[in-house]
């Protein structure tokens, strides 16, 4: 093996291949098989490796040290680029707050299917949704939901804002009862010593894990710290319904409120858990041979609850608010409440979710096809006239004299050193009826002062303006294709016969046209995307969809669907990608 | 220099004069007239004018002065593409984005020739060049020689009369630059087309051409069939520009009719055939060819004249030797002799003794 023939070839402080493999074969001791054994077997090194290998394991350093080098930029790219579609994709189809607030209600409307007008859903699901937005409203987690059920149901805002002041108030009477034949129920430490199930009593921490996750999905806050409490076994078991409220109570008390468990009183939610479990036989039953703390006032507050009325969640709801009747308000909840919805999707092309599967929204709540159009009709005329007004300048600039060129050159790059807004604020002053070219038009008399041409605050406005913004992004690749055209293709063409237009359009403009489709392609996906001028020249019918995005994230707040449109745009932008890439060919696209 | 009956001419340029600034001519008082299939090479160093004037006759730029007629036309104000005029670009300027035939059928095409025709003119022009087989490859696809046919089969498919070639095998290497000038010489005698051919290579233009116009500074320094240039140089440009050229400086003493006697600035006096010197007392360069210098100055016979001279370096060559020795006081006196089997090889050093014929020495002016 000739080291010194093949390290030759090589810059001197390379690392060669023929190092590497030195080095590998020192390191592992291969049984040497003879070369040439095998005729038709892979072709071996000296060493009788694999060929293949050791110039795997030859070339690895390198590959490793290359993968370093671009690893910051790599590392930029995933965080700055992938990392955010990737989590718009995620949000335009993510729906777990439903589930996530309201756990119980949704598991209770499973079963329940909306036969007509007044089939509301059972007092299960009453009594569920009592739970859930009773635990939600203490969070202040309810509003999120509401405004979140808001879009696809208008109301659901305000019926959630409202129905969450009123939680606690329901049950007041029994409560008041309770509290009134036993003090006890008032004191903080009783509740605690009876949670527990007094000293040395066995803890329930499958219980309080259970609350701990639910309230973790519910505020997206981590529970994971020790509030000092453990729910007893004994007394878990024998009231359940307190148990798990008195669980959430404590956790919530320590993470969120700061406090101690035993120096607060218990939600009113836990008196009623209470009073609930208490009026179960069994439970009673099972209460006579409780000896845990505070036996005795359970065993009384037993023989008094009871005395009590069922309370009957569906009535005191629609005493709340007689909506929590409307059969559409809890389809909207079960049919909104699995993890991933399409919902924003369809919205994002005008449809909606009804019990028999999507459907078109009514013609005067349709936008966003509209809005999909428009955007690609001006994206497309804007980008048809920077190709027109791009295409003489950037021929003007690859033929005349290097010192006229670069003025020019200067000329077309100035808009980039002004600022965005600047230039498009002065595209306001120039067009508005008040102004410039207005001005100029009456001045020369050639439009009356009465009837003044409109052009700002309108597709027009808009097309002028990002033209003007986008021209350079057109100019500039289609010159660096052009300055490539030798002038003595249309030379040739000119002394094979051909006239001047023939010559350039047969010969220079086919050349050329790499530069068009880079400079189509820029301006295109650029303008199908723009925000800033369409927003402040395009008044209502020049608005792009992006516009509609940019409200959808700052105004309504509605991210899913802001995400969903955006995905759509995602989507065109590929899909016209690929058509391009299938017409013309990605190859025949150059920027210099 | 320039011919008398211009107005027989197949091309002529008449008192041509170009300024790209307006301050200096680039091409100056230009006179030239060639017949039809004639072909004429302008060589000359870059800067000399020489592609300006094909450019000119091409029409891609504008007399200044004068006038160019083609065929007893004026042509100052005809633009290229009616001129009818075949050209060979540089760097061939094969359309990129066409086929070899789509290529070769632009031409034809503009003239509105018909289809089948097309065909028929198209294979005919790509057999001349041998490259029938490659009508459907792009220019990308080609090498440096076959585009190079390509060219010149689209520069000839519609028939021209004249046709224009810009340093065609400049991008070539030397055997096939060779074997090319042999085709494209074969193939204009054959068509019996008239040829501009432009070249800064001065054998390319001794090989290829039926008379040459050696260009210098906007002018015509010698207008003459390849042996007339290289054996009676008319002024040293062209005697140094056209092969290898020994020189030696010195002042005229004498004229007699087509004999006159030069002294050498170390004093020595020769025999020399004027050729532009008027009177005695004018400086002179005398110009030998390398190759008429004899070493054995025997043969030469009486007339001869001879002079002393010291080996200073010996380069064997293979076909021949190159001598470089020390005479009259110039150290870079080549000579060349042919590697015979009687030929002695020269050690540096040596003394010797070197003559030719008064006849292969000229004084021509001194520059």
């Amino acid at each position: 093996m000739s080291k010194l023939k093949s390290s030759g070839q090589q810059t001197a402080d390379a690392p060669t291949p023929e190092d590497a493999f030195h080095e590998a074969a020192a390191l592992e001791d291969h049984p040497s098989a003879p070369r040439g054994s095998k005729a038709d077997g892979p072709v071996l090194s000296a060493d009788g490796t694999p060929l293949k290998r050791s110039l795997n394991r030859a070339l690895r350093m390198q590959k490793l040290r290359a993968l370093m080098l671009i690893a910051p930029l790599l590392i930029f790219v995933l965080v700055t680029f992938i990392a955010p579609i990737a989590d718009m994709l995620f949000r335009s189809v993510e729906n777990q707050i439903v589930s996530n607030t309201l756990p119980r209600t949704t598991q209770a409307l499973a079963g329940w299917e909306a036969e007509g007008a007044d089939s509301a859903p059972p007092e299960a699901a009453y009594e569920a949704l009592y739970v859930d937005l009773f635990l939600a409203a203490e969070a202040k987690e309810h509003t999120r939901l509401g405004t979140r059920l808001n879009y696809e149901e208008t109301g659901l805002s305000s019926l959630f804002r409202s129905s969450g002041r009123d939680m606690d108030d329901i049950g007041e009477d029994r409560i008041d009862a309770l509290e009134d034949a036993n003090e006890a129920w008032e004191e903080e430490g009783f509740w605690y010593t009876l949670m527990t199930g007094g000293e040395g009593a066995a803890g329930n921490t499958a219980l309080l894990d259970e609350q701990r996750d639910r309230l973790e999905a519910l505020t997206g806050d981590s529970y994971a710290a020790d509030i000092g409490f453990v729910p007893g076994q004994a007394i878990s078991e024998l009231l359940p319904r307190t148990a798990r409220a008195y669980a959430a109570f404590a956790l919530y008390t320590v993470v969120e409120d700061e406090d101690i468990v035993a120096e607060e009183e218990p939600w009113e939610r836990v008196k009623i858990a209470l009073t609930q479990d208490l009026r179960d036989p069994a439970t009673v039953q099972a209460l006579a041979d409780y000896d845990g703390p505070g036996a005795e006032e359970l065993r009384a507050a037993a023989d008094l609850s009871g005395g009590f009325e069922e309370i009957d969640f569906k009535q005191t709801f629609l005493e709340i608010d007689e909506d929590w009747g409307n059969v559409d308000n809890w389809q909207t909840i079960k049919m909104y409440s699995p993890p991933f919805t399409s919902g924003y999707f369809l919205n994002a092309v005008d449809m909606e979710k009804t019990p028999d599967g999507p459907a078109l929204r009514d013609e005067d709540e349709r936008i966003y096809g509209l809005l999909f159009n428009r955007t690609l009709f001006m994206s497309l005329v804007i980008t048809g006239c920077c190709i027109m007004l791009g295409y003489p300048v950037a021929w003007l600039l690859a033929n005349l004299p290097m010192r006229t060129a670069n003025i020019l050159m200067i000329l077309v790059l100035l808009p980039f050193w002004t600022s965005l807004l600047v230039r498009t604020s002065a595209w306001k002053v120039m067009l508005q009826q008040q102004g410039v070219i207005n001005d100029t038009l009456v001045w020369l008399g050639l439009v009356d002062d009465a009837s003044r041409l409109i052009m700002i605050n309108n597709q027009f406005g808009t097309i002028v303006a990002m033209t003007h913004i986008l021209l350079p992004f057109m100019i500039l690749p289609m010159y660096s294709v052009m300055q490539t055209i030798p002038p003595s293709y249309v030379r040739a063409a000119r002394s094979l016969g051909a006239t001047n237009w023939t010559s350039f359009w047969r010969v220079y403009f086919p050349q050329s046209v790499p530069g068009i489709g880079a400079g189509s392609i820029l301006v295109f996906i650029l303008s199908i995307g723009y925000y800033i001028t369409p927003e402040i020249v395009g008044g209502t019918t020049g608005t792009f969809i992006s516009n509609r995005i940019a409200y959808h994230i700052s105004s309504s707040l509605n991210w899913g669907l802001a995400a969903a449109l955006g995905s759509i745009l995602l989507a065109v932008v590929l899909i016209l990608y690929w058509a391009y890439d299938k017409i013309v060919g990605i190859d025949n696209v150059k920027l210099g | 220099m320039a011919d008398t009956d211009n107005n027989d001419a197949f091309v002529a340029f008449e008192r041509v004069q170009k300024s790209y600034d307006g301050e200096t001519l680039v091409v100056k008082d230009l006179n030239l007239s060639m017949p039809k299939g004639e072909f004429l090479t302008m060589l000359g160093p870059s800067g000399s004018g020489k592609t300006t004037c094909l450019m000119m006759l091409a029409g891609f730029e504008t007399a200044t002065h004068g006038e160019i007629r083609l065929n007893g036309r004026p042509i100052n104000n005809i633009p290229p593409h009616k001129r009818g005029i075949g050209m060979v670009f540089q760097n061939y300027a094969l359309f990129p984005h066409m086929t070899v035939a789509e290529n070769l059928s632009f031409p034809l095409e503009v003239r509105k020739i018909g289809k089948s025709d097309r065909e028929e003119k198209i294979r005919r022009a790509l057999d001349m060049v041998q490259m029938g087989d490659f009508s459907g490859r792009r220019p990308a696809q080609l090498s440096g020689g076959q585009a190079q046919r390509i060219a010149l089969a689209r520069a000839l498919v519609f028939e021209p009369e004249l046709v224009l070639m810009d340093e065609p095998l400049g991008a070539l290497d030397k055997q096939l630059r060779e074997h090319m000038q042999f085709e494209i010489t074969n193939l204009a005698h054959e068509l019996g087309i008239t040829v501009v051919y432009v070249t800064h290579d001065q054998t390319e233009a001794l090989t290829m051409s039926d008379r040459v116009a050696v260009f210098d500074d906007g002018r015509i320094q010698q207008l003459a069939a390849p042996d007339t240039l290289y054996e009676s140089p008319d002024n040293s440009f062209v005697a140094q520009f056209i092969g290898e050229n020994n020189t030696l400086a010195g002042t005229v003493k004498e004229i007699e009719g087509d004999r006159c006697i030069v002294e050498l600035d170390d004093g020595e006096l020769i025999d020399a055939q004027p050729v532009n010197v008027e009177k005695p007392g004018d400086r002179t360069l005398i110009s030998i060819r390398p190759e008429r210098v004899e070493t054995n100055v025997e043969r030469l016979g009486e007339n001869a004249h001879t002079l002393k001279a010291q080996v200073a370096e010996f380069i064997y060559m293979g076909d021949v030797f190159r001598t470089r020795l020390k005479v009259a006081g110039k150290e870079d006196f080549i000579i060349k002799t042919r590697n015979s089997a009687d030929q002695r090889r020269l050690q540096p050093g040596e003394n010797i003794e070197i003559g030719w014929l008064p006849q292969d020495c000229r004084a021509l002016d001194a520059v």
